[in-house]
């Protein structure tokens, strides 16, 4: 395969992949803080049309990407104050903010299917840009694709180093004991969710203004649930996340390449499932393995929590 | 914040910390009632009472987790509103918590820092707390993770934490009852050597003897109020006892020596994989209970004994159908209903939850066990009215204080729950009988009740086991014990012939570091 082509490859890779990190990191953040928001998908799309719309009446892409994080957030934070505040159900609320997330969208975006939008400005480096294989590669992306892979950095960063992070980690991990020591753990699970809605909604941003760019009624197509599953993949460890995205990215670019390239004598359904079963045999794979119990999951994942006074 | 405790009467100094008139109220409870009493520097102050006395609500309104409805804290003579813990930590209190406050996932010195206010840098703090440890005799590893780390080396991170931050006052809350008796002995040495500098402890416990050792000064607390204040010392602790329940303390009586029943119980080569993720492996499990026997399992929490308990109840089954026999008959294999039906009953530790299910009623719980052995249930129905006899029958003979058999397992308290369960299990009647932890959480008059049912239980020639971390009542009430540490047992030896020191040394602790008595050792136990 030419130089060209493979790095055209990886390009794509890397467009599929850049809104499941987004949205996979936001909610690593959450879980670790001991919340489980099964919203992710609702989120995700609630940001897509937000930034879409934005970025076509206003005509300013950053607005747009600006819009798409703040819709995730608002979001996120109907699902603290229903999950932290009033200690509902998670999982409920979870399952519940995402189909409220696909109606609503579908109801915002009726006025924008069809309408093409501005894309986002590209890093352009003169000559390194040119570069065979790495200048494509490094170079020449939306600003969206680095603040991806920076914002990987920066996570693995703030949960290893930083006191926040131990903070964040110490409450998804013991919450009464956190507590007891006299941390803030609702006001701290807040921060933890205001953050995944906000990944999730530039996820949607990233899915609407730069990958198709299009709206389309639930163009999400279950990413947020991918999402979800990545992180169990990745064993909330950010960098570890950075791959498994890639790889989920890979597997769906490979479906759309088969289908594309024919001669395969397989349904385009059945490719289409390719991501989505991948995602199931890899999470049976990481439950039913002789690693099982050394997932780190945070102790407190999805328990509500009840401070006495 | 002027000091009003600034008359010139020298006599008695300032108290550290003097607690006046503090009420404070929980639906439906009076956890304290107008509460007094002082703290002097550098004096040992202990808290007695049993559970459910109001101790840990006070100490936590002291540490400011919870905030008093009513009365004031002094601080050095000045009133003080502590806010937060964070507040309580500012001026110079620490507290090391019954149920540590510790993060199993993470490290030793992420635990400490997450406890002070201003940790500074990492790598500042690792070389501050390796001089702590070792300055106090306290040997810890900064870097390990807490989840490997043995009860004992856990208390040691919460102290340590404490003691970096120079505390005036240091809150013990049940300090020793997850430590083996060497493990005591060097806590108190540490605590002497801190009183010594000027640090006021303020100890919890309703372990009169360790308090006759340490404490310098006893307030006695029951039912949320403040019925004595002594000098321990001074006192015996049947004495401190009577004050702490407010009535004559029985003692159980046992018939005579000399059993030499058949074998009833007999496990050979028990060996079960946890499933816990932190959880202890059972390696080679073997004894045998005669019949009239009360044989007891010592040893520090997390040490196998859950993993026993489900290996006995058939819960967890053996992999084979003669690892274990009751009355003969292997039921290695055997679930528990069948294990129940050949005449093995377990009580497990857990009441709520395992034990009995909080949302039913007490008939209920009596039909879930008790179905068989009972005959609960034609082919397809429950017997109605045999059950509710069987549950009024268990309430009139174990004297369960409660409204009535319909009453939900969850609304009764600890004790009575306890009081039910163990109950429940007897007047079935069973062969064998398993008890993990009968009398923890359980105050002292019901403790003693459920005592005197296990010998008289023993009596009729059942063999009864004890699964129990507190030797003090095994050393009470079996014939036999055997020790559990990482989960293996020891070989068994006879109660009356066995002393403290020995099946302290059998405690041992969970990674098997040396506890010899004498020496306060340097860290080389973490090799392994």
């Amino acid at each position: 395969m030419p130089i060209d082509a493979v790095a055209l490859v990886l390009l794509t890779v890397i467009g599929s992949a850049t809104p499941l990190l987004f949205a996979a990191l936001g909610e690593l953040v959450v879980e670790k803080s001991g919340v489980l928001n099964l919203g992710v998908e609702g989120m995700m799309i609630l940001g897509a049309v937000a930034a879409f719309g934005v970025a076509v009446t206003t005509g300013s892409g950053t607005l747009g990407v600006l819009a798409g994080a703040a819709a995730g957030m608002a979001m996120a934070f109907i699902f603290g104050v229903l999950t932290l505040t009033l200690a509902a159900n998670q999982v409920a609320t979870g399952l519940a903010l995402t189909i409220f997330g696909l109606g609503l969208s579908a109801l915002l975006g009726v006025g924008f299917i069809g309408i093409p939008v501005e894309p986002l400005p590209k890093l352009m480096l003169p000559g390194v840009s040119d570069l065979p294989l790495i200048g494509p590669l490094l170079f020449g992306h939306d600003a969206l694709i680095y603040l991806s892979i920076f914002a990987v950095a920066a996570v693995a960063w703030f949960l290893k180093k930083s006191r926040a992070g131990m903070i964040l980690r110490a409450v998804g991990e013991s919450d009464i004991s956190a507590h007891s020591i006299g941390y803030d753990v609702i006001a701290v699970r807040y921060r933890a969710v205001l953050f995944g809605g906000a990944m999730a909604g530039l996820g949607g941003a990233f899915l609407s203004l730069v990958y198709t760019p299009l709206w389309n009624e639930g163009m999400t197509a279950g990413r947020g649930w991918i999402a979800l599953a990545l992180v169990v993949f990745a064993s909330w460890r950010p960098w570890r996340l950075l791959a498994g995205a890639y790889l989920f990215g890979g597997v769906t670019i490979l479906q759309l390449y088969m289908q594309g390239a024919g001669g395969f004598d397989i349904p385009a359904q059945v490719m289409s499932m390719l991501p989505y079963l991948a995602t199931i045999l890899v999470l049976t794979i990481i439950a039913a393995g002789p690693w099982k119990g050394r997932l780190d999951a945070p102790a407190c994942l999805g328990k509500p929590f009840r401070p006495s006074t | 914040m002027t000091a009003p405790g600034s008359d010139s009467s020298a006599a008695r100094p300032v108290p550290r910390l003097e607690v006046k008139g503090v009420t404070k109220r929980f639906p439906g409870v009076l956890a304290n009632d107008h509460v007094d009493f002082a703290v002097a520097p550098g004096e040992v102050h202990a808290l007695l009472g049993e559970n459910g006395a109001g101790k840990s609500t006070l100490v936590k309104m002291i540490y400011g987790v919870l905030h008093p409805d009513e009365g004031t804290l002094a601080w050095n003579g000045a009133v003080m509103q502590i806010a937060d813990p964070h507040a309580a930590r500012a001026l110079g209190i620490g507290m090391v918590f019954q149920h540590f406050s510790l993060f199993e996932a993470m490290t030793v010195l992420e635990n400490i820092a997450l406890g002070m206010d201003k940790p500074g840098d990492m790598a500042l703090l690792s070389e501050r707390v390796r001089d702590v440890s070792e300055a106090y005799g306290l040997p810890l590893d900064p870097d390990r993770d807490v989840y490997t780390l043995s009860v004992g080396e856990r208390q040691r991170i919460e102290i340590v934490r404490c003691l970096l931050q120079n505390p005036k006052l240091l809150i013990m809350d049940e300090p020793t009852s997850v430590l083996t008796p060497q493990e005591v002995e060097r806590l108190f040495e540490t605590l002497r050597k801190l009183a010594a500098e000027g640090v006021s402890i303020l100890y919890i416990s309703h372990k009169l003897e360790e308090i006759k050792q340490l404490c310098d000064r006893a307030t006695i607390l029951r039912g949320g109020r403040v019925v004595a204040e002594c000098d321990p010392a001074q006192e015996t602790a049947k004495s401190m006892a009577q004050m702490m329940i407010g009535t004559e303390l029985k003692t159980v009586e046992r018939r005579a020596e000399g059993v030499a029943g058949e074998a009833r119980l007999v496990v050979e080569g028990l060996t079960l994989a946890s499933e816990e993720i932190h959880g202890v492996d059972l390696k080679n499990v073997s004894f045998a209970v005669r019949a009239g026997e009360i044989f007891g399992i010592a040893g520090v929490a997390g040490n196998g004994q859950n993993e026993l308990l489900l290996g006995l109840s058939g819960e967890r089954l053996a992999d084979h159908e003669s690892v274990l026999r009751i009355d003969g008959a292997p039921a290695g294999r055997s679930n528990a209903g069948a294990r129940r039906k050949l005449g093995l009953c377990a009580v497990p530790e857990e009441r709520n939850g395992h034990g009995a299910v909080p949302g039913m009623t007490l008939v209920e719980n009596a039909v879930l066990s008790g179905h068989h052995r009972m005959g609960l249930l034609s082919s397809l129905f429950i017997r109605a009215a045999a059950a509710a006899r069987f549950a009024q029958q268990i309430v009139t003979a174990f004297d369960v204080r409660t409204p009535g058999v319909t009453a939900s397992a969850g609304s009764l308290s600890g004790g009575n729950l306890q009081k039910f369960i163990v109950g429940r299990e007897i007047l079935q009647k069973p062969k064998v009988l398993v008890v993990s932890q009968p009398t923890w959480g359980v105050d002292a008059g019901a403790a003693a009740a459920i005592h005197q049912a296990l010998a008289d239980l023993a009596a009729e020639g059942v063999a009864v086991v004890v699964v129990s971390q507190d030797l003090d009542e095994l050393l009470a009430i079996t014939d036999r014990l055997a020790v559990i540490n990482v989960g293996v047992l020891s070989s068994a030896m006879l109660t009356r012939e066995a002393s403290v020191e020995e099946i302290g040394l059998l405690m041992g602790g969970v990674h098997g570091v040396s506890t010899d008595a004498a020496v306060v050792h340097p860290e080389a136990a973490h090799v392994a």
